[in-house]
């Protein structure tokens, strides 16, 4: 690891930091009780094996998202459909278990796979919308969330509701969900599946010859083009890919043993929360589950600060919010960048004088 | 149905439903012709529309409750200006960070202020009055449209006179749209582009916080949680559709205005109300496809293919 590497790296230790202590002087305004409330977020997660468990369990669906943000960013296509192919992910594997009466073992599987199918061509659609029409892909994306968002809404109250609960599906069957695999908590074999995808993001973007060309049309669309790469298939392969990751996100997160139903009203943000874990591991799919950890242990001990003192979940989401700012402000902390890269540079010219 | 469609009410309802519209679209289209696209007019937008409530309560009438929310938006904008062009922040990512905050603390805010998390029907605000104009309200048919309305209505359309004005008969106008164009070839004649995108982004800032204000005063009475419901994202479609151009983005927010005002008497019919939910998000969706297509094959035929 080099020096600028390094300091990257320090630098974002140093943005979480400051995006913590602002929350925390937050917390001192809003509660009765700041430090109790403090202590709560901070070691709460560690106080059970099960809140433990959450921690791990919470991580899923961000390195789900994540790393489908970290293949479109990296091509540069600002696509934010994925908030919307996770719920219509989560929607189709819903209506797969409820509706196609399929055997326990394959259940799963094919509700999964068409999940991800849905993914793919919903975050497709943007991208179609570029290629053919040139629109920005960032507004129709933006649209479209709405769009998945209602129309989940409208199959779940017409096709699957179950009318002695109201605004939630019929139970899923036992059969089709996704097997625990550490007893006593909720982790699932879709931490296993998440961790594959994340890797398999990563020998994708950094090691095939499509994956190249997406980083480098994503670093200089121009210098891309003269250089022959078919800019058209890295807009679509680009987001196809992120929907697919997306919407088999929604999928596994839906079959595992948090949600009895599909009972999903709204967006539940997690394509939102994909940005900062994409922005945390510089665009690299390799590092989302320890951005996702980083972000499930904040979000986790939230809740049981949520639960236990009077300051609410939403905090979170302007630690959040803070965090990205930092991390992506380019001259934050530039002027000790650039003191260290002047003392480097100084030491290694008296080097060079003494031999 | 048809009957109520023609009716001077829905289209008093298409005027209500465009307002917040409206000023959005004018903020992103004054953004955008400084080169930026402001994505965090949703964050904006929400913010202000809490603040719209909790100031006006505060001071016990709605104008200085309006002026306050505009400083407070153009604050945001100045905010969002100083991550962007001084600290080099990527601006789609910074407007995701503004808005990520506006949702969240939005609820803690008001929360801390009411003691509830859904919305603020316990703070007791004052809403922008309704306007009514005399000799003009005794005009069949077009007075009960013209007059009546609120008066943030009457100012959105005032807003796009000046704003009309500002960007094409004023030399700051000038410059802004010169610094979007080009801003090396603006930077070269002495125009300090930093300068003037600071001023297009609080600029946009102000404009968006009225329209917040009117979200919760005016179209609504009081503060719900996430009430701009991608309002801001609309107007950037709109004001994208319309050429960045006052006039433009203002025909093209009618359109939504009108798609929601639709969208809103269509609850009352048999048509399921989540597909009717969706009609403004589809129409600004296929209205996006088809104008930038018209826009391309224009480009196309322009450079002679």
């Amino acid at each position: 690891m080099n020096n600028a590497k390094r300091f990257d790296l320090l630098r974002m230790l140093f943005a979480i930091l400051v995006a913590l202590l602002i929350s925390f002087v937050l917390i001192f305004f809003i509660s009765e009780e700041p430090l109790t409330a403090i202590f709560t977020l901070i070691t709460g997660p560690f106080r059970s094996k099960r809140n433990l468990g959450n921690v791990v369990e919470s991580m899923i669906p961000l390195i789900f998202t994540g790393t489908g943000v970290c293949i479109m960013f990296s091509a540069n296509q600002i696509n934010l459909a994925t908030d919307g192919g996770f719920h219509l992910g989560g929607l189709v594997a819903a209506f797969v278990v409820l509706k196609f009466g399929l055997p326990g073992g394959l259940s799963p599987i094919v509700a999964l796979f068409l999940a991800a199918t849905a993914g793919a061509m919903f975050c497709t659609i943007p991208a179609l919308m570029k290629v053919k029409t040139s629109s920005p892909e960032l507004v129709s994306s933006l649209m479209l969330n709405y769009i998945s968002q209602w129309f989940c809404t409208f199959i779940l109250m017409h096709f699957l509701q179950d009318p002695s609960v109201g605004s939630a599906s019929h139970k899923l069957p036992e059969n089709s969900a996704l097997p625990v695999i550490v007893g006593g908590t909720n982790i699932h074999v879709g931490l296993i599946i998440a961790l594959v995808v994340a890797v398999l993001g990563y020998v994708f973007l950094y090691k095939t010859k499509t994956g190249y060309e997406l980083r480098l049309t994503g670093e200089n669309e121009a210098f891309a083009r003269y250089s022959g790469i078919n800019i058209v298939k890295v807009i679509l392969v680009s987001q196809m890919v992120g929907g697919i990751i997306a919407g088999l996100g929604g999928g596994v997160e839906l079959l595992g043993p948090i949600y009895p139903r599909f009972s999903w009203m709204a967006l539940l943000g997690y394509g939102w929360d994909a940005i900062i874990i994409c922005t945390l591991a510089k665009k690299n799919p390799l590092y989302t589950p320890l951005a996702a950890l980083f972000l499930a242990y904040l979000r986790t001990g939230a809740s049981i600060m949520a639960r236990y003192t009077d300051v609410t979940l939403e905090i979170v989401q302007i630690t959040q919010g803070i965090i990205i700012m930092l991390v992506v402000a380019e001259q934050f902390l530039s002027g000790m960048k650039h003191r260290m890269i002047a003392k480097e540079a100084r030491a290694s010219l008296k080097e060079e004088e003494v031999a | 149905m048809l009957e109520s469609l023609l009716s001077p009410e829905f289209f008093n309802a298409i005027l209500r439903a465009t307002t917040p519209i409206l000023f959005a679209a004018l903020a992103s289209s004054v953004a955008s012709k400084a080169g930026i696209t402001n994505m965090a007019l949703e964050g904006i937008m929400l913010f202000s529309a809490l603040f719209g409530v909790i100031f006006s309560a505060m001071t016990g009438n709605f104008f200085t409750g309006l002026l306050l929310t505009m400083v407070i938006g153009g604050l945001i904008g100045w905010f969002l200006a100083f991550f962007v062009l001084n600290l080099k922040t990527d601006e789609i990512l910074a407007a995701v960070a503004i808005n990520l905050i506006a949702t969240g603390g939005t609820v803690l805010l008001m929360l801390a202020v009411s003691g509830d998390r859904g919305s603020s029907t316990s703070i007791a605000s004052f809403s922008a009055p309704r306007i009514v104009i005399p000799l003009i309200d005794k005009i069949p048919f077009l007075g009960e449209i013209i007059s009546g309305q609120n008066l943030m209505t009457y100012l959105a359309i005032l807003a796009v006179i000046i704003m009309h004005l500002f960007m094409y008969k004023t030399p700051l106008g000038l410059k802004i749209r010169a610094v979007g164009e080009n801003k090396n070839a603006a930077e070269s004649v002495g125009i300090s582009s930093r300068k003037i995108q600071y001023i297009a982004l609080i600029l946009s800032g102000v404009l968006a916080s009225m329209g917040g204000f009117f979200m919760s005063g005016g179209y609504m009475n009081m503060f719900t949680k996430d009430m701009s419901a991608g309002r801001g994202y609309i107007a950037l479609a709109a004001s994208a559709m319309g050429g960045n151009t006052p006039i433009g983005a203002s025909l093209v927010s009618l359109l939504f205005g009108a798609a929601q005002a639709l969208a809103n008497m269509m609850q009352l019919t048999d048509i399921p109300h989540e597909l009717i939910q969706m009609i403004p998000y589809l129409t600004t969706l296929i209205g996006l496809g088809v104008y930038s297509y018209s826009n391309m094959k224009r480009r196309q035929k322009l450079a002679g293919k």
